[in-house]
């Protein structure tokens, strides 16, 4: 039993309840034992004080979107390394994609990485299920089997299913189970050989372009299936201003519809690709500043729900290639809340929407006990320092992969302190050295 | 047309030309006007050589080139080979074949083995957008870009260009029309580049599943309908139709591409009398092309292959010239 902890002085920001106030929070056998405003009450005797003077203490972010590459591609990462990288970015829930060698696509091997994780990894994992036996968009899974298992959800990961009757069964058979469908939307002739993009840059550079229609031909197809089954569907990242406009849409006729975003979305846009940096080779692509100024709009108006790191690691071998020929994909647990907070600073988003799309949202979609700052809530907890300056170096990024999209990138705001269950599962440097609370 | 010769062929003195600054030449949007105009000045004085009976300008003697081809094409590697060795260059030819790529090994770690074998110059095609690039930021010799992907052929338009000049002897005012695949065509995008720097108005002639997003910023006027197109054309250039690639998908048949698309005599009637027929090869005759056209009197399409030569020449000269001097 560890010693109950008070976090005092901090500035409570919880999007479930709304509070955004100065206060205090108190965590007692790994759970939230209360939760006040102004100085801390009914303080045990022996509590371990957490002075937060001037930190942001909010629910620890659930990210909705990370691969890793275990088992099967352990040198890309494992879950102990994308648990360090998890905790250092404040991240204290993740969704694990299924896309791993084997698939992730039967409940032996849910129950593998479950105690795989218990034994490993720093923070919580979550296993997402596959739809379909080897992500071939072909055969059904065992979905109630799988959610006995400790699935969350379920999803292709990077691949996207094109059958239209296919994605009807899995909406209704899904539906049994009451397990959300996670969907990838990319049709798969519209993305053709495209690699970035559609538009001036990518002619310019002589890149395949990938189309907006690529990402909402297949959405718009998927919410009126949702509709027709009342599924609850989850378009796992869009892109672009058009399909906002479907997801909100879809939303004024039903709550059973969610959609996500990868920050690299949020903060990056087409012209960080140019020319041929493959480390901001991305599906879905990085767009256009419209679009980039389009889903911002989205989250502002609830229209788009969630916003995951999206964190891909890939070597170095399949990164440093012609353009066209390098794999997908970025890094970000580590860098999620930072990046994030770039939206905050900018002044385009308040931080308590930002928090909430990585918070209480995924919680409320995954059906999480997690994600607030609640009696009895399992105290994951992050605090941060929105204000503290650092540049990114990949080098001293903890992931086992190093292809981030924010190499150099000044940001501003740290993760300070990380709480798994009130556990302690990462200090900054800084306070370690003494440098700050 | 008054020129002066290479600086280097007067023992690298200075004869009012400064040198080369670039180390690589990668792509036709590096080069500034004055750059381009530099380059054609020095490829026009190069083409002598290759007239008088000893075809030989040793400036480049005792210096290795490697001709680097990821791509089969014939005609662009002898046409560096011939440049390279008429400036007595000692010429490697590596093509993929008998490469170790089939083996497995990546660009950069081929890059890294030819790098160490100290060459002076790698010249390289490959089928990826922005693979040369990639390619020279790992090794220490200049690198000249052969063809990438779809993204440029720098060479093929200064070749294009100094054509132009030596017909029109001019380029600023002409009025020059691309025809056929431009969506996948380098050589499109570097002529568009260049001859847009240099004042020339372009236009790019298609059927719209060929024409990519975003074109019209490359060039001034994009056309569908070849008569509109040809117009008043003072060069027609006819692009290289990738039908194995391209039929059934984005066209229906070349008989169709042919009868919409194909320059022949009645097509061409509809540019200037005295207009110019160019087409970088290998040619397609009968889908991209009439061949009463392509070896008729307005062709000047082996006069292309003979200024490659002297571009390519000029090319070399200027980038291992300036290697001299930057050490």
């Amino acid at each position: 039993m560890t010693r109950p902890l008070v976090i005092a002085n901090a500035r409570i920001v919880d999007p479930a309840s709304g509070l955004d106030a100065p206060g205090a929070v108190l965590v007692v056998d790994g759970r939230i034992a209360g939760v006040s405003a102004g100085a801390p009450q009914g303080v045990p005797e022996a509590a371990e004080l957490l002075d937060a003077r001037g930190l942001v203490v909010a629910p620890g972010l659930i990210d909705m979107r990370v691969f890793t590459g275990e088992p099967g591609h352990e040198y890309r990462e494992t879950l102990a390394s994308a648990g360090e990288a998890a905790a250092a970015g404040g991240v204290t829930s993740f969704v694990l994609m299924p896309d791993t060698t084997p698939v992730i696509d039967d409940g032996a091997l849910v129950d593998f990485l479950l105690r795989r994780a218990q034994a490993t990894c720093a923070v919580n994992v979550l296993p997402a299920a596959a739809i379909t036996r080897g992500l071939r968009g072909e055969e059904i899974t065992e979905f109630g089997l799988l959610k006995e298992a400790g699935a969350v959800c379920l999803t292709d990961g990077r691949e996207s299913i094109q059958s239209a009757g296919l994605l009807r069964a899995v909406f209704s058979y899904a539906r049994n189970f009451d397990l959300p469908v996670v969907h990838h939307t990319a049709d798969r002739t519209l993305v053709g050989d495209g690699v970035m993009n559609e538009g001036t840059l990518a002619t310019i550079s002589g890149l395949k372009g990938i189309p907006a229609e690529a990402e909402t031909v297949p959405l718009a197809r998927d919410l009126q299936l949702a509709a027709l089954t009342g599924a609850r569907y989850h378009a796992a990242q869009i892109s672009t201003g058009a399909a906002v406009d479907l997801v909100a849409t879809a939303k004024r006729q039903t709550e059973a519809v969610s959609c996500g975003i990868s920050i690299n979305n949020l903060t990056l846009n087409e012209n960080d690709v140019a020319p041929w940096r493959t480390f901001f080779k991305l599906a879905p692509p990085l767009r256009s500043e419209d679009d980039r100024r389009a889903v911002i709009e989205g989250l502002n108006s609830g229209a788009i729900d969630v916003i995951h790191s999206a964190h891909d690691p890939q070597d170095s071998e399949v990164k440093r290639r012609p353009f066209a020929e390098a794999s997908d994909g970025a890094i970000g647990l580590e860098t999620l809340l930072a990046a994030a907070l770039r939206l905050v600073h900018s002044g385009d988003v308040p931080l308590m929407t930002v928090l909430r799309a990585m918070t209480s949202r995924p919680a409320g979609i995954l059906g999480l006990d997690s994600g607030r700052l609640a009696l009895g809530a399992p105290a994951d907890i992050v605090v941060f320092d929105p204000e503290f300056p650092w540049v990114v170096r990949e080098r001293e990024l903890r992931s086992r992969s190093r292809n981030t999209a924010f190499e150099g990138a000044r940001m501003q705001g740290a993760v300070l302190h990380t709480f798994v269950a009130g556990r302690r599962v990462f200090s900054h440097a800084a306070v370690n050295e003494g440098r700050t609370a | 047309m008054v020129t002066s010769p290479p600086a280097s062929a007067t023992g690298g003195q200075s004869v009012g030309r400064p040198p080369f600054r670039h180390r690589n030449l990668l792509a036709i949007s590096q080069l500034n006007p004055f750059e381009i105009v530099d380059l054609l000045d020095r490829a026009e004085a190069m083409i002598p050589i290759s007239r008088q009976p000893r075809k030989i300008l040793p400036t480049l003697a005792g210096k290795t080139q490697i001709n680097l081809f990821f791509e089969n094409s014939t005609r662009t590697q002898a046409s560096f080979e011939i440049a390279g060795k008429r400036l007595g260059a000692q010429v490697t030819n590596m093509s993929v074949r008998t490469s170790s790529i089939a083996k497995g090994e990546t660009l950069i770690d081929t890059a890294a083995t030819l790098n160490a074998m100290q060459p002076d110059v790698i010249i390289v095609r490959h089928s990826a957008s922005g693979a040369v690039e990639l390619l020279s930021q790992k090794v220490g010799c200049a690198v000249i870009n052969a063809g990438d992907g779809a993204h440029e052929h720098p060479t093929q338009a200064l070749l294009d260009a100094l054509t132009i000049r030596q017909h029109k002897g001019r380029l600023s005012g002409l009025t020059v029309a691309i025809c056929g695949d431009i969506a996948n065509s380098r050589v499109a995008r570097s002529n568009l580049l260049l001859l847009g720097a240099l004042q020339v108005r372009t236009r790019v002639v298609a059927p719209r599943t060929l024409l990519p997003r975003g074109i019209e910023a490359l060039c001034s006027e994009v056309y569908t309908d070849m008569r509109e197109g040809l117009a008043g054309a003072d060069v027609v250039m006819m692009l290289r139709l990738q039908h194995e690639r391209a039929s059934g998908r984005m066209i229906p048949s070349i008989r169709e591409y042919y009868h919409f698309y194909g320059l022949d005599a009645e097509k061409l009637g509809w540019a200037k009398p005295d207009v110019i027929v160019m087409h970088p090869g290998p040619m397609n005759r009968g889908v991209e092309i009439d061949p009463a056209i392509a070896d008729g009197p307005y062709s000047v399409i082996n006069e292309q292959v003979e200024m490659g030569v002297a571009v390519r020449m000029a090319v070399l000269d200027a980038l291992l010239a300036n290697s001299e001097i930057a050490a």
